[in-house]
Formats: structure tokens, sequence, C-alpha cells
């Protein structure tokens, strides 16, 4: 028999029938947990055999709280396993990409297999039957909360990191050489991202106190007017700051394509690739490559 | 002249031009366009459904695949109806733009592909129909 007082100071405690089904039971619990589960739609993307796991785990842990801590002192030391379990769930929950809801359904659908069993339990007084469904539901109830709550954490975690990779992968600012700065440009150009790869090129080369920068366009589709015009601008930017720019990357079709739109790069040294475009920046510098003897 | 297949979609947001691009490079590669022309049409493809957003206010993107003999070629048609052009002569000068764009867009397009059609009037929209054959 179990008796603990609750965080309100109220006395609960689960029938030691109800204990004992509950620990005897487990696999027809999971069963039907699994079913309510899989008509929710909230595990959709699990794979099945983890599903399975992950039930057969939480209800394990689930019986050894019952049994270590009573009813529904959740801040209990007997809930440890289980709410560590359950924030665990809640990560994965979040990089697999479920929400909130889909997340605490993990919980709140153990509800009624549970309320099943209490009910099949006839041994269990009519009186105390009542107190006992109370119990479980607002064990689950704080069980399904503290999910959200640390699914919550979770999913804000996962979106700061991928805004921070977005962040750094918009401005691969690369040091070839002392005093030459290279920008591979990547996927489309027209898009806030020029403007924030440009800034951050123009602060490099200021931070660096570099001659030569390098914008490479071997990774950029398509060059229209809005892509040449934001190079233009650039090219133009860093001539104001005292530097010499070289565009490479310019394949033959996107040659082609230049002279056909009637884009004026007169006056910007392209070059076909960025290897002949550092070859240019070193020669500029006054450096040599010889090979090693 | 047969069009063995076509299809629509809307160009209403920025997103929309880097998808339409894609497609029609997709389907320039399906056709057997070698890369240059390919990289010309896309190219001419970003400038005519980026004008029909910024100037139209968002149109259709119709396209089309045509079987001429032997050769084959993909024709895309720029609707929208937005306020037109009112002088067209204007519009397609080198460098003339009405925003703050170099004014190459229009005139480039039409020497980027092989066949270029353009139908507008004040308050009547705008039609341009391009194709390139392979
Ligand atoms: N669909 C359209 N509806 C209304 N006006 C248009 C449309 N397309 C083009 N125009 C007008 O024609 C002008 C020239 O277009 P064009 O594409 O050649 O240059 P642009 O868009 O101004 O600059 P960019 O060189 O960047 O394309 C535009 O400035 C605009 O006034
Ligand atoms: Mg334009």
């Amino acid at each position: 028999m179990n008796f603990f007082p609750d965080e309100t100071g109220r006395m609960s405690q689960f029938d030691q029938s109800i204990t004992d089904a509950l620990i005897e039971q487990q696999s027809s619990i999971q069963a039907a947990w699994l079913a309510t589960l899989e008509e929710s739609g909230a595990v959709r993307g699990v794979r099945a055999d983890e599903l399975k796991k992950q039930t057969a785990d939480f209800l394990k842990l689930f019986s050894e709280g019952v049994v270590e801590s009573g009813g529904d002192y959740w801040g209990a030391n007997g809930w440890a396993g289980t709410r560590e379990f359950l924030e665990a769930l809640s990560h994965s929950r979040a990089l697999q990409g479920l929400d909130a809801q889909q997340t605490a359904t993990f919980v709140f659908s153990l509800k009624r297999p549970l309320f099943d069993l209490l009910q099949r339990e006839t041994s269990v007084p009519p009186a105390s039957l009542v107190t006992q469904i109370t119990l479980v539901s607002e064990l689950l109830d704080m069980m399904g909360l503290h999910t959200v709550r640390t699914f919550q954490k979770a999913r804000e975690s996962v979106i700061k990191r991928q805004q921070e990779e977005l962040l750094e992968l918009s401005t691969p600012v690369v040091k070839l050489w002392d005093g030459v700065l290279a920008l591979p440009m990547i996927g489309t150009l027209d898009s806030q991202r020029t403007q924030v790869v440009m800034e951050s090129l123009l602060q490099r080369i200021v931070d660096t106190g570099s001659d030569i920068a390098i914008i490479d366009i071997t990774g950029v589709p398509t060059v229209d007017t809005l892509v040449a015009q934001h190079l233009l601008k650039t090219v133009t930017a860093i001539r104001l700051m005292g530097a010499d720019c070289i565009i490479s990357g310019v394949r033959p079709q996107i040659a082609q394509t230049i002279v056909h739109l009637g884009l004026d790069l007169e006056g910007i040294v392209t070059k076909a690739n960025l290897a002949d475009a550092f070859a240019l920046a070193l020669r500029r510098s006054g450096l040599t490559v010889t090979k090693a003897s | 002249m047969n069009i063995k297949d076509q299809g629509t979609r809307p160009i209403v947001t920025e997103q929309d031009i880097v998808l339409a691009r894609q497609a029609c490079r997709k389907l320039a590669q399906d056709c057997g366009l070698r890369l240059v022309a390919q990289t010309k049409l896309v190219t001419a493809v970003s400038e005519l459904a980026r004008n029909m957003l910024v100037y139209g206010g968002g149109g259709d993107l119709h396209w089309e695949i045509l079987e001429d003999g032997l050769r084959k070629g993909i024709r895309i048609i720029f609707h929208d109806e937005g306020p037109g052009i009112a002088d067209l002569q204007l519009a397609m000068t080198d460098g003339w733009t009405s925003g703050n764009g170099l004014g190459l867009g229009l005139t480039g397009a039409k020497r980027l592909v092989n066949e270029f059609d353009i139908e507008t009037a004040p308050g009547q929209g705008t039609r341009i129909s391009i194709t390139q054959w392979s």
C-alpha cells in the first residue's frame, strides 16, 4: 500500500490491487495504448519499433513510480526516472519535427487504457474507484504538462540553432592568404541574403585589411539582372574602400548569357574559376608560387 | 506543331520565381536543350517572372512542351493583369527602367530566346510569350 501526501498536503493513494494490475497487465495496457496512439495520428513519422520500446519503457517507469511514490505527488523522487524519460522523449520528438500537441498526446492517450483497467478491477470498491480515476487523471495531466514544457524548450533551442546555422551559411567569407579574401556564393542571390553576405564581406575587408576580394559565383545557377546589380554594387563598394575585386566562377554558359543580357561588366576582372582568380590575386600581391625542389 | 505537355504555376512571391527557374530548367533539360540554351531560357524566365511580380502585381506562368518535326521546344507564357506598359518602345529600350533596375530585363530576355512576343496595353495587363528550340 502506498500512502503519500501530495504538494497540497492532500493524502492520496493507489489501491494495492491497482498497483498490482498495473505491473501484471503491462502488455495488454501497452497494446491498448498503442492502438489509441495510432488512431490519434500523433505518432506519424515515429518508427513502429521505436514507439513500441518507448511505450514499454514508459509503462515500466510508470508502475515503478506508482510503487515508489504512491499516487499523485509528481514532484516526488519516485518519479525522477519518468521525468527524465519524458524530457528525452520531448527532445527526440522536437528533433523529428513533431508538434507540441502530438508530443503531449503520447502521455494523454494513456488515460483511456488506464481508466479501462481501473474499471476492470472489480475488487476496487465503487466509492474508491472515483478517487483512483481522479488520481490517474491528475498524474497524467502533470506528466503531459511537463512534456509540453520541455518540448517547448527543446523546440526553441532547435530553432535557435537552425537560425545560427543559416546565418553562418550565408557569410562564409574565407581568408585565402594574407590580404586575400574569398566569398564563395552558393544558391540563390536574389533575397535579403545577398545584402547580409555582401555587408559581411565589406566588414571583413575592413577587419582584415585585405586588398583583394574574390567573389566566387560557381555555386550560383542563374546570373540575371538582379544578381548582376548586386554584384556591381558590391564591386563598386569594394573599390571605394581601396581594395580590388575579382569575380570568379563565370562559366562559359554564364558568360554567354551575360553578353546577351547586355550586362556591362567591363572594368571588372572575371575568371572562369577560383583557382585562376587566386593565382591572379597572388601575382598582384607580388607573390609567386614555386615548386619545392 | 504539337503541344506534348503543359502546365501553369502562379508567380506571387519571390520564392515562386526561384521555383519557376528550377522547374523551367528541368523542363529544358527534358526537352534536350543544350546547357547554353537552358541557361539562357532560365535567365529569361527569371527576368520576366520578376517583372510580372514587381510591376504586374503577380501573375501566371504557363509552359508548353512543343514538338515540330524533329525539333523540340519549350514555350513559356507570362500573363499578368497589372497596369500594362504604356510606352512599349520605351520599355524595350536597353537601360530604361521605371523603377531602380538596370532596365535590361525585357530587352535581355528577348535576346536570350529564339522567339519573343509581347502584348500589352495600359489597364489591360501584360502577356509575354517566349520560345526556345532545341
Ligand atoms: N509585367 C509588367 N507590367 C508592367 N510594367 C512592366 C512589366 N514588365 C516590365 N514593365 C516595365 O518595363 C520596364 C523595363 O523592364 P525591364 O525588365 O527591362 O527593366 P527593369 O525591370 O526596370 O530592370 P531590370 O534590368 O532589373 O529587369 C520596367 O521598368 C517597367 O516599367
Ligand atoms: Mg526587369
